[in-house]
């Protein structure tokens, strides 16, 4: 089992036209997820890979049944992508583009919150259920088969320990990179509780760094509701204050959001944190 | 990105926030000519830094008569706040205060949306008051597809002011900060405070506004109005080349693909005895042009002792990862020693290629990063740093 994303998903790529939406439109269907379509406004009735390519996303829905969709534009133009994804009636919208305004975002996640549907990112390197299906950009290798549910700020720090999971025979059910912007779609609150309720989730390792509040609530709602082992570790203990740290939203800003204070939190509520990411597995085995 | 005080108070006038009359000025003459100007006894003499706590370095006086305004003008122009040269200073007719608020419109992470945040406890720090009263501070949630109506901005003037005539004034401020806050993109605007005068007039007599840096690009005056300090320029033209640069006071320069992979390589080199020298992310492809200004970036730091490089190679082979760092490499003449670790898809290829060369090859990250806190020690002119 997995959240979010599995066999049965159906996928379009907005900006599958565009050099990044290609290029990831053909590995995301070698992976075996179900590509049905994309979109390029122009450029409907082209093929791109052998997906067909249409000028709504509107009509792509209409012509494939599709109910999640990948955003590959640019960040000018990605608020307005997530909107018509959204408003054509896909549930879940996974937005990569890296860059985009942070009111665009505030604007575009209420918007899909009223239409009933599910966000993640930007700024995003997408989701995996490995085996499944793949919404994003991961590097698909790295990913085995398991029970271990992986929520993460980053990107390449989740591949990091990721690989370290598989290396010690830790396979995933899902990974979602949530993205590194101040304000994104699905946070740890709501991974939590989809991870807490998915049969086929066991353990859950949950990779933070700093900047916000979101880790101390997270363990808040981990004391409160989640009965699964949860592993954490926290980038950028050694970040200076009012920095931004390349993630747009990782930055100190007036003494908190420190990497101490969400490592307390997480200790505090019984959670242990990894003090480098290779420790996560033994920490997850030792709590199983 | 952040502007002056009365760069910001430009603004608040161009969209009918009342604020006190003020001018810019960049000398004592300046100063004395703005002093005129403005006729009145009593001034306000501020320095105009990017950066808070000016009141408590002493760049905020109060000036009596000419002689006590030239004295302070002088004292101002010139100083240094927490490293920000003065070279400007906001002359403003001094304004009798009756009482003090609270006034700000903020991106709130949590309810992911704008948030307007309001006190009583106006003039103070702000993170204090939430610190030490939290129940003093009143926030509304804004939906942003209703914005602030009328009946939202009345009830958030309610929670400072007791008399409709106050909050009816208050509300119209609430409602234009909004627009403008919305309309430029920014990350903050603040008024602290929002005085009630003596006279019965609702003013700001601060205004501080932060900008996304997101959507500058679609803001080219506000972009224009950037002044970034030494560091912020260095920082910006490792940006211009599709890096995030920080730089810090270590030894150990880092080069990792990743933000949240580079702040990990960072305090694991602290937790292993070391000190990072900066943070660095080269994003995600490794082309050599890429590598190379990346290693002259380091390397232009004279405290770097040791390069730790720390690459995941996800959709990126390592192999190709490999062959870049040895093209940039060869492009590159230097002593330092030179740890990398290399991880991912074809790992075993990439690292197969770096053998034999002078880089030290890691496994791990935790291999690699105890290497190069070793070698750094090793380095001759190795200084002790202090955080």
């Amino acid at each position: 089992m997995s959240i979010l994303i599995d066999k049965t998903s159906r996928l379009i790529v907005q900006g599958i036209t565009g050099r990044d939406g290609r290029f990831h439109a053909s590995r995301m269907k070698a992976y075996g997820t179900h590509v049905v379509g994309g979109t390029s406004p122009g450029k409907g009735g082209e093929l791109a890979d052998g997906i067909p390519v249409f000028n709504t996303v509107r009509e792509a829905v209409w012509k494939t049944a599709a109910d999640t969709s990948v955003i590959f534009v640019p960040a000018p133009l990605a608020k307005d992508a997530m909107m018509e994804a959204a408003d054509a009636g896909i549930k879940l919208v996974v937005c990569i583009t890296e860059g985009v305004p942070t009111l665009d975002v505030v604007e575009a996640y209420s918007y899909i919150r009223r239409k009933g549907a599910h966000l993640i990112g930007p700024n995003c390197p997408g989701l995996i259920s490995p085996g499944r299906s793949l919404v994003g950009i991961m590097p698909t290798m790295i990913f085995r088969e398991g029970s271990t549910g992986v929520i993460s700020r980053s990107g390449t720090l989740t591949y990091e320990v990721v690989y370290n999971l598989t290396e010690k025979g830790l396979g995933q059910s899902t990974a979602v990179g949530v993205g590194g912007d101040p304000v994104v779609g699905l946070y740890y609150r709501e991974l939590l509780e989809m991870f807490e309720n998915d049969p086929g989730t066991d353990a859950i390792a949950l990779i933070g760094e700093i900047g916000g509040d979101a880790e101390e609530r997270a363990a808040e709602y981990i004391r409160d509701h989640v009965t699964k082992p949860v592993t954490a570790f926290i980038a950028g203990q050694q970040a200076p204050p009012g920095k931004q740290m390349g993630h747009a939203g990782a930055i100190i800003s007036s003494g908190s959001g420190t990497a101490a204070e969400k490592i307390a939190a997480f200790e505090a509520v019984g959670v242990p944190v990894a003090r480098e990411p290779g420790q996560i597995p033994e920490l997850l085995r030792s709590r199983r | 990105m952040k502007i002056h005080e009365y760069q910001a108070k430009e603004m608040f006038a161009a969209y009918g926030i009342p604020v006190d009359q003020s001018i810019i000025c960049r000398s004592v003459e300046d100063a004395v000519k703005a002093y005129e100007q403005l006729d009145v006894r009593k001034v306000i003499v501020k320095a105009q830094v990017h950066t808070g706590g000016r009141g408590k370095a002493g760049g905020v006086k109060l000036a009596n008569g000419e002689a006590e305004l030239r004295r302070h003008a002088a004292a101002i122009l010139g100083m240094d706040i927490k490293g920000f040269p003065v070279d400007r200073i906001l002359v403003g007719q001094a304004v009798h205060i009756d009482k003090e608020y609270y006034v700000s419109y903020a991106i709130d992470r949590r309810s992911k949306s704008a948030i307007l945040m309001l006190s009583r406890e106006g003039g103070m720090e702000i993170e204090e008051v939430a610190h030490t009263t939290p129940e003093k501070i009143h926030k509304f949630v804004i939906d942003p597809s209703i914005g602030v109506p009328d009946y939202l901005a009345r009830e958030a003037a309610f929670t400072l002011f007791d008399d409709i005539a106050s909050v009816r004034r208050a509300a119209v401020i609430f409602q234009k900060l909004y627009k403008l806050f919305v309309e430029s993109d920014a990350s903050l605007a603040e008024i602290n405070p929002l005085v009630l005068t003596q006279e019965g007039e609702i003013m700001a007599i601060d205004a501080k506004m932060t900008f996304d840096d997101n959507a500058l690009y679609r803001h080219p005056k506000i972009a224009a109005l950037n002044e970034p300090t030494e560091e912020e320029k260095k920082e910006q033209s490792a940006k211009d080349k599709g890096f995030s640069y920080v730089q810090l006071v270590g030894e150990i320069g880092c080069m990792v693909n990743g933000a949240g992979l580079a702040m990990a390589t960072m305090d694991m080199i602290r937790l292993y005895g070391g000190h990072p020298a900066n943070f660095l992310d080269i994003g995600g492809s490794s082309n050599p042009t890429k590598v190379i200004e990346a290693m002259k970036l380091l390397l232009d730091d004279k405290h770097v002792k040791v390069v730790l490089i720390n690459i995941f190679g996800g959709i990126t082979r390592c192999d190709d990862v490999a062959s870049g760092l040895l093209e940039a490499l060869r492009q590159i003449k230097t002593e330092v020693p030179i740890v990398i670790r290399l991880t991912g898809t074809n790992e075993k290829e990439g690292r197969a290629l770096l053998q034999g060369t002078r880089l030290h090859v890691a496994e791990t990250m935790g291999e690699a990063t105890q290497q190069a806190v070793t070698l750094s020690e090793q380095s001759p002119d190795a200084k002790n740093h202090t955080l």
